[in-house]
């Protein structure tokens, strides 16, 4: 925790990230150069699924990630409110459009995966609906954070929805999942294969790991820019 | 405790003196749940199958409408001001606020839903559960729409704003509580979901009033 108040003084963070981001953005696209070419031409195609199975790659990561975006917003939520930290507004005002992009991305490349696979765009499965209402979820914080003139009031509104947000995560989950056992659903084909093979697995890490990569990168990035348009207001304001 | 007890009564009079904003929200009720026969068809049989969603989303979007006002007056005027410097807990004063909207919103949604059940041909029993699972779970709505309606407070076009809020918070009740009437539907027992809809409430009721005071406290800042 020391190293995160040490970064709460966004001058310090500004110095900080203009040393990581441009290593950092060089080791995205190369992660990410290496994990397309191993989903597109290393990886074997699916005896079952064919070419298809390839969508995994870009969207297992994002589901993964769109999760644990809206973590980051609660944890930075609850610094905000309890420690008041500066960057901390600015950084969840950064993320959260980024982890709704990997939301959107999840949906979109699920439902183009789900055509060729359950014949289907969209099915009301337990999953895709928890994933839609986390998608709606964000841009509840994203809409909240911006509706004010006052900027801090956005701010911390958002971030005690964003803790309200995360506790309910579990609830709409489990809720979402009774519903759709009631409903009784047509079989859908599951892709919960009982062990993945190391040939598939390995991309798929790697694409986690270099998208998590993207994410960092992103908000970082996005959070520096936060900064300059926080100090240009202050600027416009004091003249 | 008096403070509650005060306050409560006050926005029970407040609303008792101009009944018509309470009439427009059950007229709404009553317009949007009449509007479905019309857009479906009047097949008997798909509307008993519709029926309890029907209900419950209209009630939910009727308690949601008047939800927008909970809290926009005291805060124009000044009445929350002078809560936020009261001597007794804002969560307290929160709370009053919430339970004066389900008295005047969910309970009468309540009793008026069973009614509006007949038109779409359900039995008595399905109509008394539907009544049940309206009484236990609207508390539910009015605490977590309350919640939207405090983080709102003074936003721009705040209205959409707390719909978009609030509808993905209550998919839980929505659920638990239509589904408690095709449960019956479907001769399954229906005392899960009246229960997990009572604990959802009760989760709302120990969580939500202090979401609404931090909400109300950074609103007054």
């Amino acid at each position: 925790m020391a190293d995160l108040h040490f970064l709460a003084n966004p001058a310090r963070f500004r110095r900080f990230s203009q040393r990581v981001l441009p290593g950092l953005g060089f080791a995205t696209v190369l992660m990410l150069g290496v994990g397309l070419y191993m989903a597109f031409f290393v990886a074997p195609a699916d005896y079952q699924q064919g070419q298809t199975v390839r969508i995994m790659f870009v969207h297992v990561p994002s589901a993964w990630l769109s999760m644990g975006g809206y973590a980051l917003l609660a944890v930075l939520g609850a610094s905000l409110l309890v420690w008041r930290h500066p960057l901390a507004a600015l950084m969840a005002r950064a993320a959260a459009p980024v982890g709704a992009s990997f939301a959107a991305v999840c949906l979109l490349t699920g439902s183009l995966w789900g055509r060729p696979m359950w014949g289907t765009y969209w099915v009301w499965d337990a999953r895709l609906t928890s994933m839609l209402l986390l998608f709606f979820l964000y841009l509840g914080h994203i809409a909240l954070s911006r509706a004010y003139d006052d900027s801090g009031r956005g701010d911390r509104a958002a971030a005690i929805l964003a803790l309200v947000g995360v506790i309910n995560l579990p609830i709409i989950k489990f809720s979402v999942d009774w519903w759709n056992t009631l409903h009784q659903p047509a079989s859908v084909t599951r892709l919960d294969a009982p062990a993945i093979h190391n040939s598939i697995l390995v991309p798929l890490l790697w694409m986690a790991v270099s998208l998590l990569f993207l994410f960092v990168w992103l908000v970082l990035l996005r959070t520096e820019t936060e900064i300059d348009r926080r100090r240009l207001e202050v600027a416009d304001q004091t003249q | 405790m008096i403070g509650f007890l005060s306050l409560l009564r006050r926005d029970l009079r407040l609303v008792w003196r101009r009944p018509g904003d309470v009439g427009v929200v059950l007229a709404f009720f009553v317009v949007a749940v009449v509007l479905f026969p019309l857009g479906i068809g009047p097949e008997t049989n798909v509307l008993t199958r519709i029926a309890a969603g029907v209900l419950w989303c209209a009630a939910l979007f009727a308690a949601l409408l008047s939800l927008e006002r909970l809290f926009a007056a005291d805060y124009e005027d000044g009445t929350l001001d002078l809560l936020l410097l009261a001597p007794w807990p804002l969560e307290l004063a929160a709370l009053a606020k919430c339970g004066a909207h389900w008295i005047v919103t969910g309970l009468p949604l309540s009793l008026l839903a069973p009614l509006l059940g007949v038109a779409f041909g359900l039995e008595p029993e399905s109509l008394f559960i539907l009544f049940v699972t309206l009484l236990v779970g609207t508390p539910a709505l009015s605490l977590t729409g309350g919640l939207a309606a405090a983080l709102t407070l003074g936003a721009r076009k705040s209205g959409a704003l707390l719909a978009l809020l609030a509808l993905p918070l209550c998919v839980p009740t929505l659920i638990f509580g239509a589904g408690a009437v095709e449960a019956l539907a479907m001769g399954e027992g229906i005392v899960t979901h009246v229960a997990i809809l009572a604990a959802l409430a009760l989760v709302a009721l120990a969580t939500m009033p202090w979401a609404i005071a931090a909400a109300l406290r950074q609103a007054g800042e």
